[in-house]
């Protein structure tokens, strides 16, 4: 692993093979992996039943199919898209403060 | 009382002393001994230990034994031990003695059963990180140390004046539970809500804790905003005006990660974000919301310092701090990234890690005291955190593209360090009820359940799906993002160079205007008195013998009538 020295460091040696998980081959793969692993967390829907916590307020949305699922997916989703409206005013060069 | 009572804090902030004057293995020694000794001596105080002091009409308690101060001042207490292991090689000798007065100070506070002692300890606690982001040596850390420390003396004033405030009101200055209600309670909660990073004064964590270099920032990272945490959970329980501003706290460090390019200031917006959990679930105020506190401060410190030490031997090893110029680091670094991972884990709440077991709790304070929409609002932040900080350090800095980079592993003592705090994350992780057995109220809570095991994993990893989805949404830009501290770094540096120039300019018209009416007066009397001037003019004899006639005629005149 450690066999390049300092003056190389910067310079990946052109006989160096890409690593795996950089070839674009790879990319469909990766995905199925990911894709079969999120099934795999969504099976257990069928047999496990949610707690409820808010039933006296009416709200049963927590113990519903696939809750944790999505709604981990959307929050994130509505936060990158937040960041990415927020950035559009707030984001400056990064020699912004540097005099 | 007692006669004789150690003070756990004052063993480092004195200890200190030996850092400049030993050196070589003995200096490792007593960086290494010095928290251990602490540590020992926090456990060996008896629960119900008390020095009490009086002073002019108050009574002070400079050592006060709580279970809350105690686990607060134990896992300060490890952090100086491995944060000790992890900078003795590389960090100056003003870091590590820097760094051991603040951890000592930090410990100070967490025993201090007086407002009094609280606030020297609080200064000491300033000073001390000062001098810690100081020790990078660079210009930006100078600046930014400034910076930070004229936010942390600035909320040192308003906690002192809110102390005075609160001794004159109650003749008390004991430090215990407060309800926020009078003038000097409400300047005491702002004053610890500046170290915690409340709004609006957040920018200072991810300003100047960055600006550290890799060993200080992982110093800072523990113990500033973590005391802050320790003195809400003594001081304002079940405040709810804490609940909104945890919340706030929580989705400001979520976005304002996902915006940074800085693997760091990643990182410090993360503490933020960490802490703002633990000040929602100080709002809450239950048992067991304190407990959570508690128990997801004690766990955090830990993995964030985890995470900082892998940042920080990426960027010792690389010089490097821009995801941009990062990634592919895993292939010559897979220590560093294991650890870094096995933190990023831990921050996430991934189960069997200890984030699982220790937020978990406040997030079932939330639902138990039927607080859906705060329920809701924590558990898209628990996604939230995978997200910014769980997959995007990771990824971006060890995998992402080939950046062709190829360090080596950072020196062994870095390795040591880390391997240490990642064995604690799963050991907290896998066997909870040791550090259950410590915390401050009992706990009466399984966080192994299959309903819980399964809702994690499906929130984690559909998180983890929505990142590589929206990852073109993510590509890092050369940008910082604009934060409270525009005010006091643009806004009021703009004014002030606004009214140099118009102050200036103003003073230029008066000083023409002055300079105007000089020229007028000497004008003046130049005309009158100068060669030319009609009274310095020399004068005909003719015309003078004429006047003289005149004059005379005059007086003959005068003496006839």
């Amino acid at each position: 692993m450690n066999t390049s020295t300092d003056e190389s460091q910067t310079q990946t040696s052109q006989a160096e093979r890409r690593h795996w998980l950089y070839r674009s081959e790879n990319l469909p793969k990766l995905w199925f992996v990911q894709i079969a692993i999120l099934v795999l967390a969504v099976l257990p829907e069928f047999f496990v039943h949610h707690h409820q916590y808010f039933e006296e307020d009416g709200f049963t949305l927590d113990s519903s199919f696939g809750f944790y699922a999505w709604y981990g997916f959307i929050a994130c989703a509505g936060m990158v898209a937040l960041a990415k409206i927020l950035g559009i005013f707030l984001k400056r060069k990064d020699t912004y403060y540097d005099e | 009382m007692s006669e004789f009572v150690i003070f756990p804090g004052l063993i480092m902030v004195l200890g200190a002393i030996l850092i400049p004057v030993l050196g070589g293995s003995l200096r490792l020694l007593a960086l290494l001994g010095l928290p251990a000794l602490t540590l020992a001596a926090v456990w060996a105080l008896p629960a119900d230990a008390s020095l009490q002091v009086a002073f002019l009409d108050y009574t002070l308690e400079p050592v006060r034994s709580s279970a809350e101060g105690r686990l607060f001042a134990t896992v300060f207490a490890i952090m100086a031990f491995v944060g000790g292991l992890y900078a003795h090689r590389q960090a100056s000798t003003a870091e590590l003695t820097a760094a051991l007065v603040y951890a000592g100070s930090a410990i100070g506070v967490t025993f201090a059963g007086d407002l009094l002692t609280l606030f020297v300890f609080w200064e000491i606690m300033a000073l001390g990180s000062t001098a810690v982001i100081w020790s990078a040596g660079t210009q930006a850390a100078y600046r930014a140390g400034l910076r930070y420390l004229l936010v942390h003396l600035l909320g040192g004033v308003i906690l002192m004046i809110g102390i005075v405030a609160y001794g004159v009101d109650t003749g008390s200055l004991e430090f215990t539970s407060m309800q926020a209600d009078s003038i000097g309670t409400w300047l005491i909660l702002i004053g610890f809500l500046v170290n915690a990073g409340a709004p609006p004064l957040s920018a200072w964590i991810a300003d100047a804790y960055p600006e550290a270099s890799p060993s200080g920032t992982v110093f800072l990272s523990a113990f500033t905003t973590k005391t802050a945490v320790f003195a809400l959970l003594v001081g304002f329980p079940g405040t709810e005006i804490l609940i909104p501003v945890g919340l706030y706290m929580v989705f400001y460090g979520i976005i304002y990660a996902l915006l940074e390019n800085d693997m760091r200031r990643i990182l410090a917006y993360s503490i933020v974000n960490q802490v703002g959990f633990m000040v929602a679930a100080i709002g809450i105020g239950t048992e067991m919301a304190l407990n959570g506190a508690a128990a997801h401060a004690f766990a955090h410190i830990i993995y964030k310092a985890l995470l900082l030490m892998s940042a920080g031997s990426v960027l010792l090893m690389t010089g490097r701090r821009k995801c941009t110029d990062l990634g592919g680091l895993f292939r010559s670094m897979p220590v560093t990234a294991i650890n870094g991972i096995v933190g990023a884990l831990a921050i996430s709440a991934f189960p069997f890690t200890s984030g699982f077991v220790t937020k978990s709790l406040e997030t079932q304070a939330a639902a138990n005291e039927g607080m859906l929409i705060v329920w809701l609002l924590l558990l898209a932040a628990s996604a939230g955190v995978f997200l910014h900080a769980g997959i995007k350090f990771p990824w971006f800095v060890f995998f992402q593209k080939d950046s062709g980079l190829r360090p080596s592993e950072p020196p062994v003592n870095l390795r040591y360090a880390m391997w240490l705090f990642s064995i604690l994350c799963i050991a907290i992780g896998l066997f909870p009820n040791t550090l259950y057995a410590i915390l401050p109220y009992p706990v009466d809570y399984q966080p192994y359940t299959v309903d819980h095991l399964v809702t994690q994993f499906q929130v984690l990893l559909f998180a983890g799906f929505a990142f590589f989805v929206m990852l073109k949404q993510m590509r890092r830009t050369l940008t910082i993002s604009l934060d409270f501290d525009w005010f006091y770094r643009k806004f009021f540096k703009e004014i002030g160079r606004e009214f140099t120039i118009r102050s200036s300019a103003a003073r230029e018209a008066r000083e023409q205007q002055a300079l105007a009416w000089v020229n007028r007066f000497i004008d003046r009397l130049y005309r009158h008195h100068g060669p030319q001037g009609i009274l310095a003019r020399a004068w005909p004899t003719g015309s003078m013998v004429l006047w003289v006639a005149a004059l005379l005629g005059f007086l003959l005149l005068l003496d006839y009538l």
